[in-house]
């Protein structure tokens, strides 16, 4: 089990992943927005994504959990 | 007569308009979000309304609580900033109707000159230098290639209605270009209800150099000079100055004739700016027109002792220009640098609390400043937390002030890009004024890597 984390307060502008998707390793799986800055979080890890914990448009702080990858 | 005024937005620009609003003896209205309820400007105003949640779109984008905020209190004119509605012309139309000044210039330059394709053409037709680009919008990233393939790469491309960077990217190769044409199109028209893009060469090594302009309703439109704005990151500007150190009087006196032939053209008014980019012939193309207060205004306050706000306001007010062009004279040099709340390696924002906030004091040294101590900086903004400003009987010594100061200026809490500031300040380019918009990409960033 793999969590993507925030490395940043922003909200989220675009998530590029459903639950259940296979991801590699680095891929793009979110976009945060901060201070009209956009900056794309990858997966650390490849693996499926088990669970979304945010939606597109809510806040998050720096280090909240984003997704699961199992 | 205005006698009230609203600032229909946030943070320094807010508390520097009230500023000029108290000196003429004109109340004042603040509008603020929820994020935005300590900040100085809001008990800085005589009057202050919250508009709603920190979101933009619910608050300092609101144009329907603005207006119904406007008239409860009772005001005769709208500020707004720069940012936000500073450049809506449907903003504009909505106080004509409500009976309130907008202190801009009218709807229809405004939404000319916001159209970046609209005003390449009218720039054209008033006989500006225009940089070799496309002429009307490119319709699909296949014809970008093919316009790109002819003028060459590097190109810009461009968001016709952009504006603080969005949707604009450099672009070196046919696969870049197909694949940055759709993103910035689609991110154009989230941002700003319209996706249309056009390309423009990159001219390499130019330099970023703008006249302001001020010009009434009776036919009188002046320049007070030029601001350079080369050293930018991310595209957006970081260390601006006046006089530019580049330019001959020549060139200055070309470019100044040109940007008021322009404004007469368009049949401007309020204050604005049209920007240039230079090459290194000294060649000057149009670049794009700022139809508001800009935030590197003060430079050219300092250095030629005219109060812009306050010239937008008599402008808006009915009055005419009290100065011609032959009473404008430059005076010394004066620089300006953002303080940006960001990692100043990376330039990634860097909301958070401001636990310490201690300014630089002095003679010639201005601060414009959007935060206190025990502040909180939100994302939902810009990450400009304020500017300083000095002034130097020379360039020389304005950047030795400027250094001063910086090294004086105290922010504890969150990252600022004040060191990355020092270390441009410091560069032997940048002290023989060889500060083209590449400064950082080819002078900072390559340092920064190194260590």
């Amino acid at each position: 089990m793999a969590e993507v984390k925030a490395s940043m307060a922003g909200n989220v502008w675009k998530i590029t992943v459903n639950k259940g998707d296979k991801v590699e390793e680095d891929q793009e799986v979110v976009i945060l927005e901060s201070m009209k800055m956009e900056i794309p979080i990858p997966a650390e890890e490849g693996g499926t994504v088990k669970e979304l914990k945010v939606a597109e448009g809510d806040f998050v702080n720096e280090g909240d959990t984003i997704l699961v990858i199992e | 007569m205005i006698n009230k005024v609203l600032i229909a937005n946030r943070g320094e620009i807010a508390a520097r308009v009230i500023r000029t609003c108290k000196k003429l003896g004109i109340k004042t209205v603040a509008v603020y979000s929820e994020a935005d309820q300590k900040a100085p400007f809001v008990s800085m105003a005589d009057e202050s309304y919250l508009l709603g949640p920190p979101r933009v779109q619910e608050s300092y984008l609101n144009t329907e609580k603005i207006i119904e905020i406007a008239k409860d209190a009772d005001v005769d004119a709208i500020h707004p900033g720069y940012g936000f509605l500073s450049e809506n012309g449907g903003f504009t139309e909505k106080c004509e109707q409500a009976g309130i000044i907008f202190i801009g210039p009218s709807a229809e330059v405004m939404e000319k000159m916001g159209s970046k394709i609209a005003a390449r053409e009218a720039m054209e037709k008033a006989g500006v230098p225009v940089v070799p680009g496309t002429n009307g919008a490119v319709a699909s990233a296949d014809e970008a290639v093919g316009i790109a393939r002819k003028i060459g790469y590097p190109v810009m491309l461009k968001a016709s209605a952009g504006g603080g960077g969005i949707g604009m990217q450099v672009v070196q190769s046919d696969d870049e270009l197909i694949k940055a044409f759709e993103s910035n199109s689609k991110r154009a028209h989230t941002f700003f209800g319209d996706g249309a893009m056009f390309m423009e060469k990159k001219l390499d090594n130019a330099r970023h150099i703008e006249i302001q302009l001020l010009a009434d309703n009776y036919g009188n439109a002046i320049h007070l000079y030029e601001r350079e704005c080369s050293i930018q990151r991310r595209n957006q500007k970081v260390i601006e100055e006046a006089p530019s150190s580049f330019i001959s009087e020549k060139t200055r006196t070309k470019m100044g004739k040109a940007a008021v032939k322009a404004a007469e053209t368009l049949g401007y008014t309020s204050a604005g700016t049209i920007e240039f980019l230079v090459d290194e012939h000294e060649k000057f193309y149009f670049l794009e027109m700022n139809t508001r207060i800009q935030v590197e205004h003060p430079v050219t306050e300092e250095i030629t002792g005219v109060d812009i706000v306050e010239q937008q306001i008599r402008i808006a007010d009915g009055k005419e220009l009290s100065f011609k062009q032959s009473e404008v004279t430059i005076d010394g040099h004066a620089i300006e640098a953002r303080i940006y709340a960001e990692d100043p390696e990376t330039f990634f924002p860097s909301p958070g609390h401001i636990s310490v906030f201690e300014l630089p004091t002095g003679k010639f040294i201005r601060n414009e400043v959007a935060v206190t101590a025990d502040f909180d900086v939100t994302p939902f903004y810009d990450p400009m937390i304020g500017k300083l400003i000095v002034k130097g009987k020379d360039r020389a010594e304005a950047i030795t002030s400027i250094k001063n100061a910086l090294l004086d200026y105290k922010v504890e809490g969150i990252k600022t890009n004040i060191p990355m500031l020092l270390k441009v300040l410091d560069h032997e380019k940048f002290k023989n004024g060889e500060t083209t918009t590449a400064f950082v990409d080819h002078y900072y960033l390559p340092a920064v890597k190194t260590n």
